[in-house]
């Protein structure tokens, strides 16, 4: 598995791509194929203000349902309404498939680089 | 310490995904994934092991009066080769379990039970046994395969001999030769398909199952783990114990009505049941209108008053739609009524849906 090395990662399977003050979030390929296909999901509205640690959003598979944990503090600016469409678009290119935008956005979680992350999903 | 089925290194040769179920260790799903296994079933085959499922022999000049006594069907004019849905409760009329008796012959009655209730059902009809009836657990000698689908006769014809197969609805043959195995099997499943379940030795299990799919794979058979099993029976709208029935729910409130036999002479439970008249819930089906999925024990409103708690819900894969069921106070909801279902905090958009939510074309 690739995992990309423009971004962070969390250890509750997020990634998080920071471009100055502002963070894209998502979720990675390891948590999606854990998870299985995806039905809905559930994201937060412009505005809303995120905390570093706490969920934020929510994904479902047939079976289970996840909540995604925000590695920020900050203030969504964007959310990506095709995913409340279609949330298969998280199964086949997580990578892309980002949740929200936050700006200003501040980590407020620990986080790995991409080949640290990498051995912690090995484990 | 979770159990084994027979099947279990086949399980993990096909790398599926194992799971803790009812004492036993099973695949939730392989790498073909769940939405697939689960469409497979719906369009072609699929393959399930259900060794996990308890089987308890009667026998015995008692058992016929044994079982009417125990359980709330009437087993009296029952054929040999036939399939027989009932509930097993308590006095009060809450269920200890629901099961299917296959008749073998005239003292010999096989009861097919729930693997997380074998333990509680085992203890209790041996507390209840009538003169003459001798009770056998039989689980750890039997394995369990479930081929079902629109296919599931194709192809089990390939490795069994057509005319040998069941064929009507409920039935079974004691003694079929499928990949030179001797199984029961019968027609009956848990999915909503037309399928069979073929009960053998343990020993013969892996070597029936590689023979199955071997014969099936070409078509789209597929092995299917405990979550299409799940997704099937609820798209089905069949109950399953520990959701839409436990020992708080009569079988009338849970929509068995039809195997219960109130005509005949006493059974266990039977006053209690009586005596409540007009069951004080009722299992409607839901299906989500709104955004979202509704999962187990969420509260369910109309018009703003909370009338019941969902039992079971998921996303239907074959429908796909969101749908649920629910035990609701009786009378407090019509199918095309409009619903909300609480989901963590949220309420969602539902209706009440007639049941089954899918049904299969024949």
């Amino acid at each position: 598995m690739d995992y990309p090395a423009d971004r962070m990662y969390t250890e509750t399977h997020e990634w998080v791509a920071v471009d100055g003050e502002n963070a894209t979030i998502g979720l990675t390929d390891y948590a999606q194929k854990e998870l299985g296909d995806l039905v809905f999901v559930g994201l937060p509205e412009v505005g809303d203000e995120l905390v570093g640690g706490e969920p934020f959003a929510d994904v479902e598979s047939v079976k289970a349902v996840s909540e995604v944990i925000s590695p920020v503090d900050g203030t969504v600016v964007e959310v990506n309404e095709e995913l409340l469409d279609n949330p298969a678009l998280i199964n086949e290119s997580a990578w892309d498939a980002w949740l929200v935008r936050v700006e200003p956005a501040s980590i407020a979680v620990e986080t790995m680089d991409a080949p640290a992350y990498a051995e912690s999903c090995a484990q | 310490m979770e159990k084994k089925t027979p099947l279990y290194d086949v399980h993990l040769a096909a790398e599926g995904k194992i799971v803790p179920f009812a004492g036993y260790l099973l695949p939730i799903e392989y790498p073909t994934g769940l939405m697939k296994e689960h469409l497979a079933v719906r369009n072609a085959c699929g393959l399930f092991d259900v060794s996990h499922m308890g089987e308890v022999l009667f026998e015995g000049p008692g058992a016929l009066a044994t079982l009417n006594r125990l359980m709330t069907n009437d087993f009296s004019d029952m054929a040999y080769g036939r399939c027989r849905y009932t509930a097993l409760c308590y006095e009060d009329g809450g269920m200890v379990d629901d099961l299917i008796v296959y008749r073998l012959d005239d003292e010999r009655f096989l009861a097919v039970v729930n693997a997380a209730n074998k333990d509680k059902d085992v203890a209790w009809m041996a507390d209840h046994l009538l003169d003459d009836t001798v009770m056998r657990d039989l689980s750890d000698e039997i394995a369990q395969i479930a081929v079902q689908g629109p296919l599931a006769q194709t192809i089990l014809a390939r490795v069994a001999d057509e005319a040998a197969l069941p064929s009507a609805y409920y039935t079974f043959e004691p003694h079929v030769a499928v990949a030179g195995c001797d199984c029961l099997v019968s027609r009956t499943g848990y999915t909503g398909e037309d399928g069979f379940e073929l009960y053998c030795a343990p020993a013969e299990a892996p070597a029936l199952w590689e023979a199955l799919i071997g014969a099936g794979a070409e078509d789209g058979l597929v092995p299917c783990g405990l979550g299409a099993r799940d997704t099937l029976r609820l798209e089905a709208s069949m109950p399953l114990y520990g959701h839409e029935m436990d020992e708080t729910v009569d079988p009338m409130e849970a929509g068995l009505a039809f195997g219960v036999k109130m005509g005949k002479p006493g059974f266990i439970g039977k006053e209690a049941i009586a005596a409540k008249g007009l069951p004080a819930r009722t299992r409607i089906g839901i299906e989500v209108t709104g955004r979202g999925i509704v999962r187990e024990h969420e509260p369910v409103f109309a018009d703003g008053k909370r009338i019941g708690t969902t039992t079971s819900g998921t996303y239907c894969p074959f429908l796909k739609k969101a749908c649920a069921m629910a035990l609701v106070e009786t009378g407090s909801a019509e199918i095309g009524d409009s619903l909300e279902v609480e989901v963590r905090g949220r309420k969602v958009e539902a209706r009440v849906a007639p049941m089954p939510f899918y049904k299969r074309k024949r």
